[in-house]
């Protein structure tokens, strides 16, 4: 039931929100939404009922589908982190005026409501239904209230995920007329057992959809401009939270339905998840604007967690599932440091920034601590998640180049600490320039945005017991799942 | 039948009614007349016929029939309610194009029940004149007559390719029943060939291509009001007399042309669509994606099974909505163009906010119509078996997003002042958002219309 309603709720309070008419309540109400769905989820992980973390109704049985949502691991996991992400997004950006507001922030809510239903669905109908829920706001968001190139920039990121996800909409339909029951449940999925030739079909038409959302390697010219144009605060959602159905999707709905083609094109795709690496960071150290510089980095910081996915071993899984939410709680505080900068100085351009540290010391102290956990500084949440990572994909049984992929993957903490000290050299230290003589630093609500992101970030980072413990079981049954083992056993 | 005769009989009333009462007396006539239709539809759908007519077995009035009749008369109700007053700019026989509309209707409800193929040819014909009449009675207008000129010259050409086939059965089987024949030593000839042609002209009734080349034309010539009852209900009959022509009579010859329709099928969604995207008017980018929803109807066609049946009526309702939505807002906009929409959600939130919901039932969005009624043909195709056609209907509807999305960017992000010739009522408001409601209802619960085919 609880599953249920951390859909619900932001569906119905974001429907809710367009009627408002003032901005002050608006926010205060989407706000209190978000804090809701926050509690909600916080329930949900701590409930062990298997009432409450399930959810199924009957929907269109004449198609072979059903209303069922599920919580576990995996999905728990992302829909902590959507509902940790909300509150502070919006806090962040309470100052942030927004045309129209009670449309902004319904199309905001909205889009949780299709994040939730993502990471919950367990029917491959209703998953198709959410994942285009979630991208239909985004577009609007975007489109309506994004920088000056918006309207075809987000067009072109529009039609590139939309065109993915038919593809994937194809692939889930061949796999029902695959199924003995004619059923979309995730369960007769990961029942079939398909020949090689129609798992590698099936494969690739789902790769592609979630290779773009993540985005991988070739996949991703879409991202960086879409995240320059956007307002931030849908920036925030689309890099903190939506290339998550990405690694989620592949996770979920790939490796497990077609395992014997994911092990086969697992080289493939870690190669095509190391060349994004060394090419993404490559170009972020080229980078003089701000918001394309951490956008690169996150296609880098993706890429890993492509390359350690196709590993598939238990380390790398569990990696890839505490660096999801680490990665999207510390790139939404990144954002967050975007927009103060941005707000303030009208630009985003890194060389007529400086000495930022002398006029917003709290800024800076902040800052630095989120950019330390982007380079997976040992005792911040990145360096768990990482090092769990690196260490699936050296040991990792599916692939005879392990070593390589290591080494390679290895320079991303190499070029990362390069772009981002150079970031933080850059904006907070040096003389002050003709921008930044009159800054001031950052107050009440921005303070406690950053601080609730840096509190995670160290708290994740010196007792990630927690996290270790919630990933395991679920990596456990997993692996049994897609069938590695039996695989490591030969 | 109640229906049929209903409609009939509705058509000679407005007739005369032009003579004996005002205009705004007639468009009321004309309202209660198709309600009073709709009202004896469902209840034939319920089981009480008020004629009894003895049809020889050359129309059968099953659930199938009778289900689109309903479908239709509803989406010419929502036509009516939303345009009717549109219509008055037109010409001066108003009444007339009412009497004509009926006329439409009846040949709507032969060609969806017909069982013999010179029922069909009836129903195709009663259907077509009413239609070259409609296309040019915006007589002062050069574009409307060439419209109809071309459209009557071209139909009348397909009319006498169906002709031509219908005498080939006949001459192969010695019977126009459709179906229940059986006959020893049938010509293969023959009946390939009459097949062939009503493909033919079917292909071209329904502007699948390479027999498209009048629709744009014909669309953007004839009166905007008209263009919006051929481009949905007509074409939508059209498939269904095309679906029941090729699933009763050639249902044994599926090796002969279906791999021929499979590819009308994909050059009818290609040119469609690619055609679309370079469109500045949004009447001729209707017109085109009028041409390439029938490439997604034609699927039904391909596949011929319970899904197809479900789908088509599914997809008829959906794209018949949306599209008569749409038109109602252009008929009062100043400025056809893309540009002409500019600024429009600024003004008219509410009509701007269905707009979406529409353009994104064509495009096949999920929580739409328009995304389940695809979905079915998708389903269908897939079950029998013809994976790659799928693949590119889908890359297909992709394109499509670009060219339904650039009415919602042009009326949401760009700014200008879109004038609108005519004021809208409270009414048409109302109407159209419980259009846009009907279309999201039937996006989550599509069994709403397809249980009423075996319950």
């Amino acid at each position: 039931m609880i599953v249920l309603l951390i859909f619900l709720l932001p569906l119905i309070g974001g429907l809710a929100a367009f009627f408002l008419k003032d901005d002050r309540t608006v926010r205060t109400w989407s706000l209190l939404v978000s804090v809701a769905a926050l509690a909600l989820a916080i329930a949900g992980i701590t409930s062990a009922s298997t009432d409450q973390l399930t959810f199924s109704a009957s929907w269109m049985g004449s198609l072979g589908s059903s209303f069922s949502m599920k919580l576990d691991g995996l999905s728990g996991i992302l829909t902590l982190l959507t509902a940790v992400a909300y509150p502070i997004i919006f806090l962040a950006t309470w100052k942030s005026s927004y045309r129209r507001p009670n449309n902004f922030f319904g199309l905001m809510l909205l889009t949780q409501a299709g994040l939730m239903g993502v990471f919950t669905a367990t029917d491959a109908l209703l998953f198709y239904f959410f994942w285009e829920l979630a991208l239909i706001p985004v577009y609007f968001l975007c489109s309506g209230w994004g920088g000056e190139r918006r309207i075809q920039v987000t067009f072109k990121f529009f039609i590139y995920t939309f065109t993915a996800s038919v593809v994937m909409l194809i692939g889930l339909l061949y796999l029902y007329f695959q199924t003995p029951d004619k059923s979309f449940s995730l369960q007769s999925f990961y029942n079939l057992n398909l020949s090689n030739d129609k798992q590698t079909l099936v494969f690739w038409m789902m790769f592609v959809a979630f290779a773009v959302k993540m985005p991988v390697f070739p996949f991703h010219t879409w991202q960086p401009d879409t995240y320059e144009q956007s307002p931030t605060a849908a920036t925030m959602v689309l890099s903190g939270l939506m290339v998550k159905m990405g690694v989620f999707g592949m996770i979920r709905w790939v490796l497990p339905v077609v395992p014997m083609a994911s092990y086969a094109w697992g080289d493939v795709a870690m190669s095509l998840g190391v060349i994004g690496i060394v090419y993404a960071s490559l170009i972020a150290m080229q980078q003089d604007d701000l918001k394309r510089l951490i956008a690169y980095s996150s296609i880098a910081h993706l890429g890993l967690m492509a390359t350690a996915m196709f590993a598939e071993s238990q380390s790398g899984f569990q990696g890839i599932m505490i660096q999801m939410f680490n990665h999207g709680i510390n790139v939404i505080g990144l954002w967050i440091v975007v927009e103060l900068i941005e707000r303030q100085f009208g630009t985003r351009k890194m060389s007529q920034l400086g000495g930022l540290a002398q006029k917003a010391p709290a800024l800076a102290i902040l800052l630095v601590v989120v950019a330390l956990a982007n380079v997976a500084l040992p005792l911040t949440n990145g360096f768990v998640g990482e090092f769990l990572m690196f260490n699936g994909i050296w040991n990792s049984a599916v692939t005879k180049y392990n070593y390589v992929f290591t080494a390679v993957a290895g320079l991303s903490i190499i070029l990362a600490a390069v772009y981002t000290l150079n970031m933080l050299q850059k904006v907070l230290f040096g003389p002050t320039g003709v921008v930044t003589e009159g800054g001031r630093d950052i107050r009440g609500n921005e303070i406690a945005a950053l601080s609730l992101i840096v509190l995670m970030i160290v708290a994740i980072g010196v007792y990630p017991q927690p996290m270790l413990n919630m990933t395991d079981a679920f990596v456990t049954g997993f692996l049994k799942e897609i069938g590695v083992s039996h695989l490591i056993a030969k | 039948m109640n229906a049929l005769i209903f409609s009939a009989v509705s058509g000679v009333i407005m007739m005369f009614s032009g003579l004996l009462m005002p205009k705004h007396a007639t468009r009321t006539l004309a309202h209660v007349l198709l309600l009073v239709i709709i009202a004896v539809n469902i209840l034939e759908l319920r089981g009480t016929t008020i004629f009894d007519v003895d049809t020889r077995g050359m129309l059968v009035f099953d659930r199938f029939a009778l289900l689109f009749t309903l479908v239709a008369s509803l989406c010419t109700l929502a036509f009516f309610v939303l345009s009717s007053r549109d219509m008055e700019r037109v010409g001066v026989n108003y009444s007339d194009y009412f009497a004509l509309i009926f006329f439409i209707m009846c040949g709507i409800v032969i060609v969806s029940s017909f069982k013999s193929l010179l029922m069909l040819f009836m129903g195709i014909e009663i259907i077509s004149i009413p239609l070259y009449i409609l296309t040019g009675s915006d007589k002062r207008n050069l574009k409307s007559n060439e419209a109809s000129l071309k459209y009557f010259l071209m139909g009348s050409f397909s009319t006498g390719l169906m002709l031509m086939g219908i005498a080939f059965i006949y001459g192969a089987r010695g019977s126009f029943a459709t179906a229940g024949v059986f006959v020893e030593n049938v010509s293969p000839v023959l009946m390939v060939s009459g097949m062939l042609l009503l493909l033919f002209s079917m292909s071209f009734k329904v502007s699948a291509a390479p027999f498209h080349f009048w629709t744009p034309d014909v669309y953007d010539g004839a009166p905007t009001v008209f263009t919006s009852f051929m481009a949905t209900i007509v074409k939508a009959a059209s498939f269904i007399a095309f679906m029941r022509l090729f699933a009763d009579t050639f249902g044994n010859l599926q090796a002969e042309w279906k791999l021929l329709v499979g590819i009308i099928v994909a050059l009818t969604l290609f040119i469609g669509n690619i055609t679309a995207v370079f469109q500045q008017s949004v009447k001729r980018m209707l017109a085109y994606s009028s041409i390439s929803q029938a490439g997604f109807m034609m699927l039904a066609v391909y596949a011929l099974n319970a899904d197809a049946w479900e789908g088509i009526i599914l997809y008829a309702a959906a794209y018949s909505l949306a599209t008569i939505g749409i038109f109602a807002v252009l008929v009062k906009m100043n400025d056809y163009t893309f540009e002409g929409f500019n600024g429009f959600a600024r003004q008219q939130p509410v009509v701007a906010g269905a707009l979406v919901i529409f353009l994104m039932s064509l495009a096949g969005i999920p929580l739409t119509a328009g995304f389940l009624s695809k979905f079915y043909m998708l389903r269908a195709a897939i079950s029998g078996g013809s994976l790659w056609l799928v693949v590119f209907a889908v890359l297909m509807a992709a394109v499509s997003v670009y060219y339904y999305f650039r009415l919602i960017q042009a009326m949401y992000f760009r700014e200008g002042k879109a004038t609108m010739a005519l004021g809208m009522t409270p009414g048409f408001r109302v109407t159209l958002v419980v259009l846009a409601a009907i279309t999201i209802l039937l996006g989550i619960f599509p069994n709403l219309v397809t249980h009423w085919l075996y319950f």
